[in-house]
């Protein structure tokens, strides 16, 4: 009995012995695995810890934090890490449309731009139905998109930069990490029209 | 993360889309404006503002001060003890650390262009 309970406290003892030290270890170790810039745990801080409000605020406490309102939502993949084009289908969420009349609805209009991009990466899909049911035509045209299929030339230098898609995309709306988003075009269609086009 | 004589620096890990106004706060020795927009988002669609209240896209750029929003402008249309609450409640916007320039933080455009980091206690 006592060989035994030497035995478990022995085992007890080196597991306790390897915590702290692989602890001690990730801790120290500047070539701990992490490819993100920021770990996913540290992305969003609490509103007292955020690094912008004033601890001292009022407001702290009181106003809403990010991660117990997008908890029910759709993830994603970068941005506010919530899919909000899926959570409003999905209507987890009911933005009203107008501020004065929680009656009135969007009338999205049903039409996909195609845009033609160079090399292998998929062609951008860009649909009007969910940016119509968020926007109006106003906001867009012709200030920053001229109206016409193929007169809006676009890079993602611009993007990344605020420009053209890059003023919400990239600020408040999912950033161009999320390629797929908008390269959503398919590689067999496009590789094919391609070979085409060669001839 | 870099130690530097004693202080912890650390870029500011908000939240994305949290825009911060600096316009006029830090002149008027009263803390920085942080407008939640992932919070507004949830429960206005974009159009309301950007269409109807006429919110320029860009951090800053309405040039919002207290006179328009007690005209009903701009935050005034909602913030105005009937849709939302009214504009007695100043530490509710004016909540971030004094010194904190205009940003829409965590922007791409933000990230690019390596933002002074901010002190952190």
């Amino acid at each position: 009995m006592k060989m035994n309970n030497t035995y478990l406290m022995s085992a007890l003892w080196g597991f306790v012995g390897a915590v702290t030290v692989s602890g001690v270890l990730a801790a120290e170790n500047p070539n701990v695995f992490n490819r993100l810039f920021t770990p996913p745990d540290k992305a969003v801080q609490t509103i007292n810890d955020d690094g912008i409000h004033d601890p001292q605020s009022p407001a702290v406490g009181v106003l809403q934090e990010p991660k117990q309102a997008f908890a029910p939502l759709e993830k994603s993949i970068s941005g506010n890490y919530v899919d909000w084009t899926k959570s409003l289908k999905k209507q987890q969420i009911n933005p009203l449309f107008d501020y004065q009349d929680p009656a009135k609805k969007a009338q999205p209009m049903n039409l996909n731009i195609v845009m033609e991009v160079k090399g292998s990466t998929p062609d951008v899909v860009f649909p009007h139905d969910i940016h119509t049911e968020l926007l109006d035509c106003s906001v867009c045209h012709p200030q920053v998109f001229v109206p016409q299929k193929g007169a809006n030339q676009i890079t993602m230098a611009e993007i990344m930069l605020g420009q053209k898609c890059g003023i919400c995309h990239g600020s408040v709306a999912f950033p161009v990490s999320d390629c797929k988003a908008c390269h959503a075009g398919k590689p067999a269609e496009k590789k094919a029209a391609n070979k085409e086009t060669k001839k | 993360m870099i130690t530097t004589a004693g202080f912890i620096i650390a870029p500011a890990q908000a939240e994305y889309g949290d825009i911060v106004l600096n316009n006029y706060s830090d002149d008027a020795e009263i803390r920085p404006v942080i407008f939640p927009h992932w919070f507004h988002r949830i429960r206005y669609r974009c159009k309301t503002c950007h269409g109807d209240l006429g919110f320029k896209i860009k951090a800053g750029a309405s040039e919002i001060n207290m006179l328009k929003i007690i005209n009903g402008e701009y935050c005034g249309a909602c913030h105005n003890g009937k849709i939302a609450w009214a504009m007695e409640n100043c530490d509710l916007c004016h909540s971030a650390k004094p010194g904190t320039p205009t940003q829409a933080h965590k922007s791409s455009k933000q990230l690019l262009l390596a933002p002074q980091p901010i002190e952190k206690k």
